[in-house]
């Protein structure tokens, strides 16, 4: 059997390049794959940490992200295709109108 | 398995008012015509209505309710009149507004009442899923209010939105995670038996620490503010009124629960992080607001100002003999806030035209000629921003003040007290352009607006004259 320790490296592993894919990348679409990567990391500790407590809590806090970030989904691509029909381009550095 | 008692359903009873009408009006607003959209205004504030009589027969009670999962005290009763009230306050900005704009769609009172669902939940949550699904509930339909009258800069306001708020989910999340792996449970109270009996670990440091950043973000404390003069200055004004108030009372409410309830064993690590992201939101925060011109904008980053001084509060949060008034003097703090927010986004959503004008400083000029009363409404907000008496703003200040003196931290109440004097040079600004420049504004008169602005102007003065009773209800919400 892997040891847990590994799931827990792997997870924090895949919420760094998530964090990171945030900050650099410029397409909304990358950055939003990116924050749902952060999402499944936590889902993936949450899933390590309940085999060793042995309980379900941690289990079903997976299934409460996993239904919240589906909600995300609908919400962030519905905004994500308005702005790319407005404009015709969605790098985030173009969403600039707003400074100061 | 147990099944669900009346008790329960008790606990969460205002919650649960205001979520079914929610859910019933989206139904019933099919059968109301699309020019006659003014009743779906008025039906969810009836909703509101409901709920906030409802939650204030609750004031004095206490139950837990679903598991200890969510919980009735003061503390929740206290943030629920607060929301509820900010959530009618939103609506009664908005009624006119949206007509005004064309943004009289049918969705939008249904996703403000969502959005308040949201915030009395995190007021009430035990349990760190409830805080996040709270979380979510309130801040999705933030999101698609922020964009919701389509022009370019509010889909820009709401793309912004949406990808910092749920980065800062991320950061909820994974925090959460690594709780719950450091204690085996996400109920509030389990973590703080676990954190004080000795096996505070670094997985349990780190997780309150993303836990942190994500609240950060949505009460937009430096330096994760980014996304807030952005949003507020391209969302509709009268959803920016209702996010400025609503989002960061439970923002804070959330924080003070989660922090004083579970984690009082690890303010030693945090109380130095708390003090320095207090001091730097108050200090950047009024810093650059001074060079604005465009009035929503200022408010903004006059919000993110704010943010710190309620953060002072919060920062003796592990010691016991203090906490309990300094939370009671950022509960008032946020109450006093809320206030003089919702009256000052009033005047500004008065100014502003249906083309997008009159949100620039210069604008006001010569307010005070033409339209005296509104001139004095906002010169009391501002005066109340500042903390001038006779005002809220002033009584809040001293209060949170004395509670960091008496915490043992001179140094942020010093900044407080300079940063205060900084931020009057660019409140005044605004006063100075209605009083002593010549200009012709253009002002929009609405009977929900007027009312707004009066009442908040009343409220901001009047309770100041007699704060003890407002003192009084928050120490009785504090938190045992």
């Amino acid at each position: 059997m892997v040891p847990v320790d590994y799931y827990i490296a792997l997870s924090a592993i895949l919420f760094i390049i998530g964090a990171l894919g945030v900050l650099v990348r410029r397409n909304p679409l990358i950055v939003f794959m990116s924050i749902e990567l952060m999402l499944n990391a936590a889902n993936l500790a949450f899933v390590a940490f309940a085999s060793v407590y042995e309980t379900f809590s941690g289990q079903i806090f997976v299934f409460f992200v996993i239904a919240v970030a589906a909600a995300e989904v609908a919400v962030g691509l519905a905004l994500i295709v308005e702005i790319f029909k407005s404009r015709k381009n969605i790098n985030v550095d173009d969403l600039n109108s707003l400074k100061g | 398995m147990t099944q669900p008692q009346f008790i329960d359903f008790y606990t969460l009873m205002p919650f649960l008012i205001v979520t079914v009408w929610a859910c019933l009006l989206l139904l019933v607003d099919l059968f109301i015509p699309k020019d006659r959209k003014g009743i779906t205004a008025v039906l969810a504030a009836l909703g509101l209505v409901g709920a906030l009589t409802y939650s204030v027969t609750q004031v004095g009670l206490a139950s837990r309710g679903f598991n200890s999962m969510v919980v009735l005290d003061g503390f929740s009763t206290f943030a629920n009149i607060l929301l509820l009230a900010s959530g009618l306050l939103g609506i009664a900005l908005s009624y006119g507004y949206n007509n005004r704009m064309g943004i009289n769609r049918s969705e939008y009172y249904t996703l403000m009442l969502f959005s308040v669902s949201g915030m009395m939940l995190m007021a009430q949550a035990t349990d760190l899923i409830i805080v996040f699904l709270a979380l979510e509930l309130l801040s999705i339909p933030l999101y698609v209010l922020a964009a919701i009258s389509r022009k370019r800069d509010a889909e820009e306001a709401g793309v912004k939105y949406f990808l910092l708020g749920a980065f800062a989910s991320g950061f909820v999340v994974y925090g959460t995670a690594l709780i719950f792996g450091a204690t085996g449970s996400t109920n509030l109270a389990d973590i703080f038996f676990a954190a004080s009996s000795g096996t505070s670990s670094l997985l349990l440091t780190i997780g309150a620490a993303l836990l942190l950043v994500g609240f950060g973000f949505k009460v937009a404390a430096v330096p994760f503010h980014m996304w807030t003069p952005d949003v507020y200055q391209g969302a509709p004004t009268a959803v920016t009124a209702f996010m400025a108030a609503g989002a960061k009372i439970a923002g804070f409410v959330a924080l003070f629960r989660v922090f004083a309830t579970a984690f009082p064993a690890l303010s030693a690590d945090l109380t130095d992080i708390l003090w320095a992201l207090s001091a730097l939101t108050m200090i950047v925060g009024n810093l650059s607001a001074i060079s604005q011109t465009n009035i929503k904008r200022l408010f903004a980053y006059s919000a993110i100002a704010h943010a710190g001084y309620i953060l002072m509060a919060f920062v003796p949060y592990g010691n016991s003999e203090i906490a309990p008034t300094a939370i009671a003097a950022g509960l008032f703090y946020l109450a006093a806030y809320a206030v003089t927010n919702f009256g000052s986004w009033g005047v500004v959503i008065a100014l502003e035209t249906a083309e997008g004008k009159g949100l620039e400083i210069s604008d006001y000029a010569g307010l005070a000629k033409k339209y005296p009363a509104l001139a004095i409404a906002m010169t009391i907000f501002m005066l109340s921003f500042i903390g001038f008496p006779p005002t809220l703003g002033m009584v809040g200040k001293f209060y949170l003040f004395r509670s960091a003196l008496a915490g043992g931290f001179p140094g942020l109440a010093i900044i407080g007290v300079v940063t205060s004097l900084i931020s009057a040079y660019y409140y005044l600004r605004v006063v100075v352009n209605m009083y002593m420049k010549e200009g012709d504004p253009v002002v929009e008169r609405e009977a929900w607006l007027g009312f707004t602005t009066t009442f908040t102007a009343i409220v901001t003065v009047v309770v100041s004259l007699v704060p003890q009773f407002l003192f009084l209800l928050a120490s009785t919400a504090v938190l045992k």
